[in-house]
């Protein structure tokens, strides 16, 4: 009895209560939505260029109304999001293929190391132009995009994890009767899936901004199309309601992936999760 | 009969890149009979778990033959048990899947595979954490699992290297005597390394003296202890203190040279 009495007065410091913390975040999210509103009405944030909050929330809203004059949001939504998919799948596979082969193959990873280290120094966004005029202007050229980030992320991921795989595993399997195959699927695939899953929400982030900047470089539609076109009518309000709208789907999308990650790593100790 | 573990001439030169090449163990001569525990004790780096790895076949012999009842060492061996000083289970499977892995690979059905399995992890104590992850376990309880995991296909030889160094005092003992009690009447071959002089006495049949590397053999002790042995017990047991004495006189030396060799090379 006196024990838990004793543990009950103990005090749990502010940073380790929930809904302390939760209440703080959302309070500093009001705070600066408050402030941009004010400063706009105020007009020390001039409306024309920086819109206010009370401006382009209806305006999303509206988007998302039957019938709405802007086009079709929903369609806007299903082509980034078709974009971001397929440009994360095709340059994970692509980066694990590629990684697990030059890991595993000594010559061939130095035969192609000063090419890859140069590719991935391009900073890759001015290579929209170059896939938009390859591709063409439709989904082709947002995937090329998007695959070229993801590809690399993925690819350093799984070289490394292969590369550095601890050889106590592999003898330890071997003995156990492991052929070439099972070693494969049994340790080196499963270490490189954990890095690839430790690197998820980093490539998944980056198919989708990818996706939305050669959407806005050059596209037909996109939630990056619809915030080009509003920049092409000087109404900032449409274009912070894109990016606001981009920014809420990205968080939807982060959250996703922090469960599935949370899912596929219940084997890994609380602090290397 | 011939012997369980045979080591006849056998020298290692390991070749790393950019270095010297580096002669870890140099004509070593080990015959092992059939169903004995023998221990090898020496100075860290004198070339103990070089002898454990070709005896597996997981690398090979620059000179000399090495021979598992007359068949001769020349890939990894499956029909050996191998207990690493590091944790060697798979950390994205459960313990019964991590102690299912050899005979999953050996092709089994589920419905054998869990007939095998499952008194195995009832013998070690660990049905009740059968689903968990290995990082969900404590030391002792890895140990465990590893073992199970090399015994479940029953070989009859298990190399052990330094298994129980990390673990504490306590638990270490607990182990070295539910290891006793596993092997008894097992039948099996133990080649056992440690550093620990204490441990090799009150383990083995056998103690083998290691010189500071490059490895050679320098002397062979019978440990006439009787069994069944209490691990915590047997080192007051009349003869033990006597053995002790002996061997680390023997060891001592070797401990201290290659103690004088690391400074010299960190200088
Ligand atoms: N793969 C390797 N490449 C180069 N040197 C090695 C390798 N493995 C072990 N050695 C060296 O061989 C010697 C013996 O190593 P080891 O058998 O691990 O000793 P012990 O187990 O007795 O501590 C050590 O000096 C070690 O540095
Ligand atoms: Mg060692």
């Amino acid at each position: 009895m006196s024990a838990t009495a004793t543990l009950g007065v103990e005090r749990v410091p502010l940073a380790r209560r929930e809904w302390f913390v939760r209440t703080l975040q959302l309070g500093v999210i009001l705070f600066f939505i408050a402030a941009w509103e004010g400063l706009g009405r105020a007009g020390l944030l001039d409306p024309f260029y920086y819109s206010r909050p009370s401006l382009f929330a209806p305006r999303i809203a509206e988007w998302f109304a039957p019938g709405s004059t802007a086009g079709d949001i929903w369609l806007d939504i299903r082509v980034t999001m078709t974009e971001t998919v397929l440009g994360f799948l095709i340059g994970t596979l692509l980066g694990l293929i590629v990684g697990y082969a030059f890991a595993r193959n000594r010559l061939l990873g130095l035969a192609f190391d000063p090419l890859l280290s140069m590719f991935n120094a391009i900073p890759r966004l001015v290579l929209a132009p170059v896939f938009i005029l390859a591709f063409g202007i439709d989904l082709a050229s947002k995937v090329a995009l998007g695959v070229t980030l993801v590809f690399f992320i993925v690819f350093f991921a799984t070289f490394a994890a292969v590369r550095d795989v601890d050889q106590t595993l592999v003898d330890n399997v071997r003995i156990l009767g492991a052929r070439r195959r099972d070693v494969t699927f049994e340790v080196l695939l499963p270490a490189a899936f954990s890095a690839i899953v430790a690197s998820l929400r980093t490539s998944a982030g980056f198919a989708f901004a990818g996706a939305v900047v050669a959407e806005y470089i050059g596209s037909n539609a996109g939630l990056g199309r619809r915030i080009a076109t509003a920049e092409a009518f000087f109404d900032s309000t449409g274009v912070f309601g894109g990016i606001v709208l981009i920014a809420l789907l990205a968080l939807l999308l982060d959250s996703l992936l922090q469960f599935v990650e949370g899912r596929s790593s219940r084997w890994k100790p609380r602090r290397e999760r | 009969m011939p012997p369980s573990i045979a080591l006849r001439g056998v020298s290692k030169v390991y070749r790393p890149p950019k270095k010297p090449p580096y002669l870890a163990i140099d004509r070593v001569d080990l015959e092992v009979d059939e169903g004995r525990f023998v221990s090898v004790v020496g100075p860290s780096g004198c070339g103990k778990s070089t002898i454990l790895s070709l005896v597996a076949g997981l690398i090979p012999a620059t000179i000399g033959t090495i021979t598992i009842r007359d068949d001769p060492v020349r890939a990894v061996r499956t029909d050996v048990g191998f207990l690493f000083q590091r944790d060697a289970l798979l950390p994205w499977r459960t313990v019964r899947e991590n102690v299912s892995l050899a005979l999953r690979f050996c092709g089994l059905g589920r419905r054998e595979i869990a007939d095998r399995v499952d008194p195995w992890l009832v013998r070690v104590g660990l049905a009740p954490f059968a689903d968990n992850f290995p990082h969900e376990l404590s030391g002792g309880m890895r140990k465990r699992t590893q073992l199970a995991q090399s015994l479940v296909v029953d070989p009859s030889v298990l190399l052990m290297d330094e298994p129980f160094s990390a673990l504490d005092v306590q638990t270490r003992n607990l182990m070295e005597n539910d290891l006793l009690e596993l092997w008894g009447a097992s039948g099996k071959t133990v080649l056992f390394i440690t550093h620990d002089l204490e441990e090799a006495i009150a383990l083995s049949d056998e103690l083998v003296v290691m010189t500071a590397g490059p490895g050679r053999i320098k002397a062979r002790y019978p440990v006439r202890l009787p069994r069944p042995r209490n691990v915590s017990e047997v080192r007051f047991a009349p003869g033990f203190a006597s053995l002790y004495e002996r061997a680390w006189s023997d060891l001592r030396d070797e401990v201290l040279r290659s103690y004088e060799r690391s400074l010299r090379s960190a200088s």
